[in-house]
């Protein structure tokens, strides 16, 4: 019988030596396997006496529990530098970019909208929505403008046929809105409007938002809380100034204008607010109660407010745009800056 | 509406800096637009008389004067101006003096000792521009400080007034509204009344009462048409903005800005037999004071002598008989006419008027008369003559009925509490007639204000005079309820988040676009077309989303832009028979590579297929069906009408290549246009039982002719599908080694699975034989394997 401590260290050794995984199974087999040292070792147990037959037996299953273990250890030694050796190199250089699709973005105008719809959304108004191509009766007359009437002057108006118009203002929402919903009734109506008029501050088409709050309990003081709160809350600014000047309407009465304190230059004055300190913002009012007749909602029960802002003229003055006309030019170099 | 604050402070002189008015009377509702100084600072230039000059010794174009000031010796002041002369007014800067752009000393000019300037307007900053010295009436006082000699401590404003304002139309009207909102005190010039000395009159006859409900006229003789304009009133003139022309034009001119009632001076001599007041009969025509022959319409109302349209009433006067510096008779006329006659007639001629201004917004009928006896009264001062009796034709004027005002009303629509006490102080500032009726006023409006009619005015009225800024800012009050949310719709912000996903970029464009891209891109030769357009090339509207979007691709191509994807979301418009159609669509278009360059990734350009799969993301989880359609804008080969549920909802394609040849792209790009209603419908999820069994796959390869469509062969499939096929889908085309020329090779994927039992292979194989059978028999299909 060989020296099982001689073999052990052997196969120690020679397991040490090996790197990869083959060839230590091959060692193995060779200790281990069918014909391998040990397993001959075992083989012979059966020619000794008994009394000697139980203390070898143990010993070479000792030698064996040994030698497995040593195998395990260069197994789990070796996959470890495989592993370390893959790891490494498969490492990337983490700083070359992402592939795959750019991501594109929202128009200006759009995610003005966005913003002022959810601000109003947040004190329960809902969003309505109306024709571009208007007829004369809800674009003028149901909004108390007759015709010839001087107020129509201050409309460019665009004109499809005798009787149709491209709406002039969002307002004819309101109408619409009124005719077939009974009051309480709390609504924005976003969309494009269209004026005759074309220079550096003005565009042919732009961006409205009317809005509109017909309740048994609605005031002038009501209106002046909902759009301070509104001008305060859109430019993010708790003590931006607010103003109300008495102004002419024909669909509210009393009528307001409503001047913030200039964004840009903190009402210090400069080129923006043509150096008075103030930007004129909204026009609204209590609603006329020849808009409520209209539509037959009795004006003695239920009172309104109303209110018409410009998209495009918040968006400037939130982000700093001092061109209107470079919303309508599409050119990605401006678009993308509000990505 | 403009005028020297002098002016108006000669009125009503409240205890308001210039600034402090002008915010005084923005925040009543006449915006102040602008505030001006009549001149710059300067000091010490007085009135100087030139007593005698002579050449300069040593420079021919200047003289050396000897100017009297007023006080102590004349002084020695060396002048180049042209226009300098013995015996001329000028205005003269002392030494000392700071002039806008110098200072004046004591100075040797080429020798010449000179104590002083003689001044233009532009070096006293009045002008821009002037040629040679200012030269002063030769009534001027000698010594005068120049600044109070032509008034120029004063300031102008601009109103920017609202429509329904025309009370504010006349220096008088404002001087009102300050003394309402101030509290000041109130001194309006006083007017006496002219008695006739002279017998003549002209008969009047006013064919049209409802139009011209008073008609004031009355004959003046003897007047001296080239008497000099009074510098005060040339001065109120130019301060508004108007040119002093003839002594009689300046004074119906300054009557008007002084207290907004128009006048017309007729010359007399040109007046055949009496006048009326009628329409104008078809076909009339008349020559306007601005030479402009007027075509008159049947409802247009005239100044008439028996033989023809002598002037559009209320708009301007008749060229004919315009008054001239020959004139020496004239007849002044004073009406009131209906504002809804006059309303929209001048811009019907392309014309604006401070008359037809004034009367298509309400000019005071109750100052006709008033207002030509002041005109009367300055006319004689001026230009001497003598006067006729007033003739004056009186129908039914305008009612004012008095309007009842709520004290509780005013506090409900205020929300704040009103006072009748206070009220009624308001009231009383504002002149009404008001009298108190339990819990309410009856006011009745004055002949002056055209604008108030019900109650809400009057609580304006009372809101206005309180201060807006005086009413507190509160937050709302009402139920809180929470709103209406369904599910099932989807937000067009849903939409557009997933195309800026998509790597997309919103874009607006107008409405109105060019007829040629309705013509070339929409295939429409009769678009909606504007009456007004604001530039041809702006001049239908569109139908089709599709013209924008390629205008938007050639603009940032011309600015370097390699890859452009856009979408946009927006009404188009065409007409039928029923009306106008209006649908919302959305469009996108798709230029240049698939992806950004970058590294690692083959570049590849967009075709039909990356466009279409963005479409069937817009629309997921529901599945259009494509069909091969033409048109006008898209490659008929490469162009799908996307259909959903049976309804025809738009178009996926590739520009035909003719556009792209003609728009000069270097590719073409893929569009697409949808309908937006079918896409805001989404669907609330429904839980089904997930199958506890193993799905079973099989694949079927098949070669078929190139003409059979995908579609096709899915839909034969699909007719009697059996149930246990849980998906069905193309998943491989082919072509090339192996297949032949005029054929593809297609390999679909049959998912299949039971929720009852597993699949066995007998039932799989049954299914699969099942749709190669009909792929064969019904569309030549030959098994590949």
């Amino acid at each position: 019988m060989l020296n099982l401590d001689d073999i052990l260290k052997e196969a120690q050794a020679a397991f040490a030596g090996i790197d990869n995984p083959a060839e230590l199974e091959q060692a193995k087999a060779r200790y281990l396997g069918k014909s391998g040292v040990l397993t001959e070792q075992l083989k012979q147990l059966g020619k000794m006496p008994p009394e000697e037959r139980r203390e070898a037996g143990a010993r070479i299953n000792q030698a064996k529990d040994l030698l497995e273990q040593a195998l395990k250890d260069r197994r789990e030694a070796i996959q470890e530098r495989l592993l370390q050796a893959q790891l490494t190199q498969e490492a990337l250089d983490v700083t070359l970019p992402g592939r795959g699709l750019g991501v594109g973005g929202l128009h200006p105008v759009t995610r003005t909208l966005q913003r002022i719809e959810g601000l109003f959304r947040s004190i329960g108004f809902s969003v309505a929505e109306g024709p571009e191509i208007e007829s004369d009766f809800y674009n003028f007359t149901a909004l108390n403008i007759p015709e010839n009437h001087p107020a129509r002057a201050m409309h460019d108006t665009f004109y499809v046929d005798e009787q149709h118009v491209l709406r002039t203002h969002t307002s004819p929402v309101q109408v619409h809105y009124m005719q077939n919903h009974q009051p309480p009734l709390k609504i924005i109506a976003p969309g494009r409007v269209y004026r005759c008029d074309s220079d550096v501050t003005h565009t042919p088409m732009f961006h409205q938002v009317e809005g509109l709050w017909v309740d048994e309990q609605v005031s002038f003081a009501e209106l002046k809380g909902v759009l301070a709160d509104f001008m305060q809350r859109f430019f993010e600014r708790d003590d931006l100034k607010v103003r109300f000047r008495p102004s002419f309407f024909p669909f509210t009465e009393p009528s307001a204008e409503m001047d913030i304190g200039c964004v840009m230059c903190g009402g210090a004055g400069c080129r923006v607010c043509s150096h008075t300190g103030w930007l004129e913002v909204l026009g609204c009012g209590m609603v006329h109660p020849n808009v409520l007749g209209h539509v037959n909602v009795d004006s003695e029960k239920y009172l309104g407010f109303a209110f018409g802002l410009g998209v495009e003229r918040l968006a400037m003055l939130r982000y700093g745009v001092n061109d209107l006309r470079l919303f309508f030019e599409s050119d990605l170099r401006f678009l993308r800056q509000f990505n | 509406m403009k005028f020297s604050e002098n002016w108006l402070r000669a009125y009503v002189n409240p205890e308001l800096d210039s600034e402090r008015l002008a915010h005084a009377l923005t925040m009543a509702g006449l915006e102040v637009e602008a505030l001006e100084t009549v001149a710059p600072p300067f000091d010490k230039v007085v009135v100087g008389e030139v007593l005698s000059l002579e050449k300069h010794p040593d420079a021919d174009r200047l003289n050396v004067c000897r100017v009297d000031i007023g006080s102590g010796e004349p002084l020695q002041i060396v002048c180049g101006a042209a226009n300098v002369r013995a015996g001329a007014k000028v205005p003269c800067a002392l030494v000392g003096a700071q002039l806008p752009k110098m200072a004046i000393k004591q100075a040797k000019v080429r020798g010449v000792e000179s104590s002083g300037m003689l001044c233009s307007e532009s070096e006293l900053g009045l002008a821009e521009e002037s040629n040679g010295l200012l030269l002063l009436p030769a009534d001027a006082t000698v010594g005068q400080s120049i600044r109070d000699y032509l008034g120029l401590d004063d300031n102008l404003y601009t109103l920017k007034l609202t429509p329904n304002r025309s009370d504010c139309l006349s220096v008088a009207g404002v001087a009102r509204e300050v003394a309402a909102v101030t509290g000041a005190a109130l001194s309006l010039p006083n007017v006496v009344v002219v008695p006739a000395s002279i017998s003549d009159r002209i008969a009047v006859v006013v064919d049209e009462p409802a139009a011209c409900p008073r008609y004031c006229g009355r004959v003046l003789k003897g007047l001296n048409a080239a008497a000099a304009t009074p510098e005060w009133i040339a001065c109120r003139l130019k301060r508004s903005g108007l040119r002093p022309i003839s002594a009689i034009v300046d004074v119906t001119n300054y009557v008007l800005l002084e207290l907004g009632q128009p006048l017309h001076a007729f010359d007399l001599a040109k007046i055949q037999g009496g006048i009326s007041v009628r329409f104008a009969r078809s076909g009339e025509q008349l020559e306007l004071l601005n030479q402009q022959m007027a075509a008159l319409d049947s409802d247009m109302l005239v100044i008439s002598d028996t033989a023809q349209a002598l002037a559009l009433a209320g708009v301007m006067g008749g060229q004919a008989s315009a008054v001239s510096d020959t004139t020496v008779d004239i007849f002044l006329e004073s009406a009131f006419f209906n504002p809804d006659t006059i309303a929209g007639k001048a811009r019907r001629l392309t014309l604006s008027t401070d008359s037809s201004y004034r009367f298509e917004r309400g000019v005071d009928f109750a100052a006709t008369r008033v207002t030509l006896e002041r005109a009367t009264q300055l006319l004689l001062e001026i230009c001497g003559g003598a006067a006729g009796e007033i003739t004056e034709v009186t129908a039914e004027l305008p009612q004012r009925t008095p309007i009842r005002l709520r004290v509780a009303r005013v506090s409900q629509v205020l929300g704040i509490d009103f006072s009748a006490v206070q009220m009624a102080a308001l009231l009383t500032r504002l002149q009404f007639d008001f009298a108190e009726d339990g819990g309410a006023f009856q006011v009745t409006p004055p002949s002056y204000r055209f604008d108030l009619a019900i109650e809400a005015d009057l609580i304006e009225e009372m809101a206005r005079l309180y201060g807006y800024d005086n009413i507190p800012a509160l937050p709302p009050r009402g139920s809180l309820n929470m709103l209406a949310q369904s599910e099932a719709a989807r937000g067009r912000d849903a939409l557009r988040a997933l195309l800026t996903a998509r790597d997309y970029q919103e874009v607006i464009n107008y409405s109105f676009v060019d007829a040629a891209w309705e013509r070339d891109v929409a295939g429409n030769d009769n678009p909606l077309s504007l009456k007004n357009p604001i530039a041809s090339q702006m001049g239908v509207m569109r139908s089709t989303l599709f013209g924008g979007l390629l205008d938007n691709l050639c603009f940032n191509l011309n600015r370097k832009q390699e890859r452009v994807r856009l979408f946009e979301t927006g009404c188009c418009f065409t007409q039928s028979a029923d009306g106008f159609i209006q649908p919302e669509k959305i469009a996108g278009l798709c230029y240049g590579n698939t992806k950004p360059e970058q590294w690692g990734e083959v570049v590849r350009g967009v075709d039909f297929y990356d466009a279409k799969a963005d479409v069937e993301a817009l629309f997921w989880p529901w599945v259009p069906r494509f069909e091969s359609g033409s048109h006008p804008a898209l490659h008929p080969g490469q162009s799908a009408k996307v259909w959903l549920e049976g309804e025809f909802i738009g178009w996926v394609g590739t520009l035909h290549p003719k556009w792209q040849q003609k728009y000069e792209l270097p590719a073409a790009p893929v569009v697409f246009e949808l309908n937006m209603a079918v896409l805001l419908s989404g669907r609330v999820p429904s839980f089904t039982e997930i199958s506890k069994f193993q799905v079973v796959r099989r694949d079927i390869a098949v070669v078929v002719d190139e003409g059979v469509s995908v579609q096709d062969l899915l839909d034969g499939m699909s007719e009697h599908l059996p149930g246990v096929v849980a998906e069905l889908a193309l998943f491989d085309v082919y072509r090339g080694k192996g297949i032949d020329l005029g054929k593809k090779s297609l390999a679909f994927r049959v998912l299949m699975q039971d929720t009852r039992q597993t699949l066995t292979d007998e039932e799989v194989d049954a299914v699969t034989a099942q749709l190669a059978e009909v792929l064969a028999s019904r569309f030549g299909a030959k098994l590949r394997n």
